[in-house]
């Protein structure tokens, strides 16, 4: 017993052990050192100041989308569209930061504001469309993804298009006011971090210490029992995507105020789908997620200077992820795991 | 063909579904297959069709010994079975489902299967368009489709699973001319396997009687409704002599009440509960009894009449709603119905109860949880999930979740499952709640629960609600009369 137990709590790191194991062949057979690789890839993580804070800065909007996805997974609901509530609150925090003028602390924080409530409104639209017509927050997921794409792509080449004509890349960069307080000349913001600690603090203490959380947690668990037992599902449902699309519209607040300048074309940077995989590779236990997604920030970021040292491209990075998106799949979550489960006195 | 069980047993953990079977059928007859829910008599028909393997026991087939590892050796063997929901893939056409079934070979043979198709549905009056998608059918036109593949498969003996549940009148009028037919005509075996005591005096030739996972009878058909449900619920004892209560003021009144369902639609349903009155409803499983229950708390939507809690209407008021104004509901599945697996018994305390504080104050809850605990008799602990419960403690610990005081509890086989003591140390607490004053309107299908627990009965037949019955006038000759649908 006591053995499986610990077994369970290091299950997520196995699919991550597993992935570079995997990716170490591949290097090996296209006569690439595997060692050296790796080392160049946390020298591009770490190499220096500027690089860690980096890592960090990319950490950021991760660790808070997949901190408002361990939300909605306790639920039970499959929050797919996070990476529209994302581009959606990036979007609005663009609309204040190019059309508000204000003094810097009142600026910000109305683009905050602006953010969250553009993700929160943007999850609730999948679900309401869930609980009122009865389609799964997967589809509404991905066409509301698509819409938010969608809009960005028409912003910054009709309405926002910059002064000197459109290059399909990009709005024209913010006031200064408008952007986070950055540290030294890097792209990360100590206030983000402070936003994204306080807001996973909360959600840890929501999940263990109030009803909400545990009426989520019975509804994730069984809805129809739930229900009979009192928990008013439809607006649990609600409330709960609201609260992630709020997590992931700051996220995406964050990506064009400190990582970016301006409204980008790919502004998420798949950072939706990345922090489902985090959410799942952790098992949906919390104290993993801030680990796990920052090991994903120093791969990701770590891949991009491999290219510069070895000859290698860096989609190494991508591979690295991707291989552990199989591993995951493959290793299912702990507690579907035969052999891990707690023997039932009965059945 | 002639077919014989011998000794089937099949257990599931400490149940005994099939419990020592042995009964033999002869080619051209009818058969009736009756029990209550429980009783072991789908399992007893998924081992002949190949679905279930027995633990012990054998199948002959014109004394041959059979085993049968899938559904598809069965219908080798000439054993097809139809289910109550059709087997079919509702996009496919008709003639590709059929097909789906019979072709063994790489290029579909197309022309074969119209040929065949059309030839039996010919000879059963069948209509089937065979470029229909099966999603355009009536299920009782899935269920003709379903039929052809069986009788084109070779089969000899059929089972039909409650057939006439969700079809047109006219539909069911073909089916049990074609039942006629294959039986009288061609010689084939027919087991029906139904609640509906009308439909086997109409239908067959001769009845077999399943409780508690044993063969009880064996009966020529026709014969009167009462035998059947003699046999079906045991020898019911006269209710003891215990004082009635005297009556309150009505506290659940329905007036003309309406339910449509996709199965089955309840009409005019007129009555009334008393505070302090325990009602009980009996009725086969699936007669509408349930529909009015869950109507009653919230959980379904009636389009007609009228529910009232104390002189407030509450028809249709959504469930939550319901349960704030004062009515306990318990369903019948406890862990799909009622109890969370895997969440602790602290927490489904906390769940349940009318306080709506934001921050769970968990040690107050653990002490709350272990009284009743206590009080409950529950043997598990604030932390032990509600899976790890037995059937008997999860029904306890549902109890012990209702609010303390209620103007209604509404509750769907309270004991089902339970042994005798458990049973009894439940219906202590519901008089002692109805000392308090509580109305209890509950169902179940044990006869003997209805007459000892209840001061007045209603009974259900096919969505009707019998006129009521004084609990300590009644006896089995006339709610069996009233479960038949005879007034």
């Amino acid at each position: 017993m006591k053995s499986r137990l610990w077994l369970r709590w290091v299950w997520p790191v196995v699919p991550i052990f597993a992935s570079l194991l995997v990716t170490s062949l591949l290097l090996y057979l296209f006569g690439a050192s595997p060692i050296e690789s790796f080392q160049a890839m946390l020298k591009g993580a770490f190499g220096d100041q500027s690089k860690t804070l980096s890592v960090l800065a990319f950490w950021v909007p991760l660790l808070l989308t997949a901190t408002g996805l361990l939300v909605t997974f306790t639920a039970g609901l499959w929050n797919i569209g996070v990476e529209g509530q994302i581009v959606m609150g990036a979007i609005a925090a663009s609309w204040v930061a190019l059309r508000v003028e204000a003094p810097s602390p009142v600026l910000i924080t109305l683009e905050i504001l602006a953010a969250m409530a553009a993700g929160a409104l943007w999850a609730g639209f999948s679900a309401v469309l869930k609980t009122r017509g009865k389609v799964h927050e997967i589809f509404s997921g991905l066409a509301l993804n698509n819409i938010a794409i969608i809009l960005t792509n028409y912003l910054i080449s009709g309405p926002w298009q910059p002064s000197e004509g459109g290059s399909f890349r990009g709005t024209a960069p913010f006031q200064a006011e408008a952007l986070f307080p950055l540290f030294g000349s890097s792209r990360f913001s100590p206030l983000s971090l402070v936003l994204a600690l306080v807001a996973f603090g909360a959600v840890v203490v929501t999940l263990r210490g109030t009803l909400w959380g545990l009426q989520l947690k019975a509804l994730g668990k069984n809805l129809r029992s739930a229900f009979l037992l009192g928990v008013s599902s439809e607006r649990e449902m609600i409330l709960a995507m609201m609260f992630c699309g709020a997590l992931a519209g700051l996220g995406g607040g964050v990506r064009v105020l400190s990582w970016f300048d301006s409204l980008r074309q790919s502004i998420s940077g798949g950072i939706g789908f990345l922090a489902l995989l985090i959410v799942m590779l952790a098992n949906y236990r919390a104290f993993w997620i801030p680990p796990i997604s920052l090991f994903f920030s120093v791969v990701l970021n770590g891949a991009i200077s491999l290219q510069l040292r070895t000859q290698l491209h860096s989609s190494l990075g991508g591979i690295l992820t991707e291989m552990m998106v199989l591993f995951v799949v493959l290793f299912g979550d702990a507690t579907k795991i035969k052999f891990l489960q707690r023997k039932k006195d009965h059945d | 063909m002639q077919i014989e069980l011998r000794q089937i047993r099949k257990y599931f953990g400490p149940v005994r579904a099939n419990d020592g079977i042995s009964l033999t059928l002869e080619g051209g007859r009818i058969y009736g297959l009756l029990g209550e829910n429980g009783a072991g008599k789908s399992t007893l028909m998924k081992i002949l069709s190949g679905y279930q393997l027995p633990d012990s026991g054998d199948i002959f087939l014109d004394g041959q010994p059979q085993r049968f590892a899938s559904p598809a050796e069965a219908l080798g063997s000439g054993i097809g079975m139809l289910y109550q929901d059709p087997l079919d893939i509702p996009a496919f056409n008709v003639k590709d489902n059929y097909l789906l079934g019979r072709n063994r070979r790489v290029v579909l043979n197309y022309k074969t299967a119209k040929r065949e198709l059309s030839e039996i549905t010919t000879r059963f009056q069948f209509v089937l368009d065979q470029q229909a998608s099966i999603e355009s059918l009536s299920l009782g036109e899935r269920q003709q489709l379903e039929l052809t593949r069986l009788l084109v498969g070779g089969a000899q003996l059929l089972i039909l699973d409650e057939p006439t549940t969700g079809i047109s009148a006219d539909q069911k009028e073909k089916l049990f001319a074609s039942i006629k037919k294959l039986a009288r005509d061609e010689g084939k075996t027919l087991i029906l396997v139904s609640h509906k005591l009308d439909e086997v005096q109409e239908l067959c030739d001769e009845a077999f009687v399943l409780r508690k996972g044993q063969l009880v009878g064996k009966i020529e058909i026709p014969c009167p409704n009462e035998r059947l449900v003699e046999m079906m619920f045991g020898q019911i004892p006269l209710r003891s002599d215990r004082p009635g209560h005297t009556l309150g003021e009505p506290v659940l009144e329905l007036k003309d009440l309406r339910i449509p369902t996709y199965r089955l639609t309840v009409k005019d349903i007129n009555l009334t509960v008393h505070e302090g009155e325990i009602f009980g409803l009996a009725g086969l499983e699936g007669s509408g009894q349930q529909l009015v229950l869950r109507a009653c708390a919230g959980l379904i939507k009636a389009d007609h009449g009228h529910v009232s809690l104390a002189e407030q209407d509450i028809t249709n008021w959504p469930f939550q709603r319901v349960r704030t104004a004062g009515v306990g509901f318990v369903a019948a599945g406890r862990l799909e119905e009622g109890l969370v697996a895997d969440l602790s018994l602290t927490e489904h305390l906390v769940l349940s109860q009318p306080s709506r504080r934001f921050f769970i104050d968990w040690s107050d809850a653990r002490k709350k949880i272990q009284d009743r605990i206590e009080q409950y008799q529950i043997v598990g602990s604030p932390d032990s999930g509600a899976e790890e419960l037995s059937g008997g403690n999860q029904q306890r610990l549902l109890f012990g979740l209702l609010w303390e005081s209620l103007k209604l509890i509404l509750l769907e086989h309270p004991t089902r499952g339970l042994d005798v003591r458990s049973s009894d140390w439940i219906w202590d607490q519901l008089y002692q709640r109805r000392q308090a004053g509580t109305a209890i309107l509950f169902m179940s299908s044990d006869l003997d629960e209805i007459i000892e627990r209840s001061d007045r009965i209603a009974v259900f037949s096919g969505g009707k609600m019998s006129r009521t019955l004084d609990a300590r006038q009644t006896n089995v000759d006339e709610i069996g009369h009233l479960i038949g649908g005879q007034e």
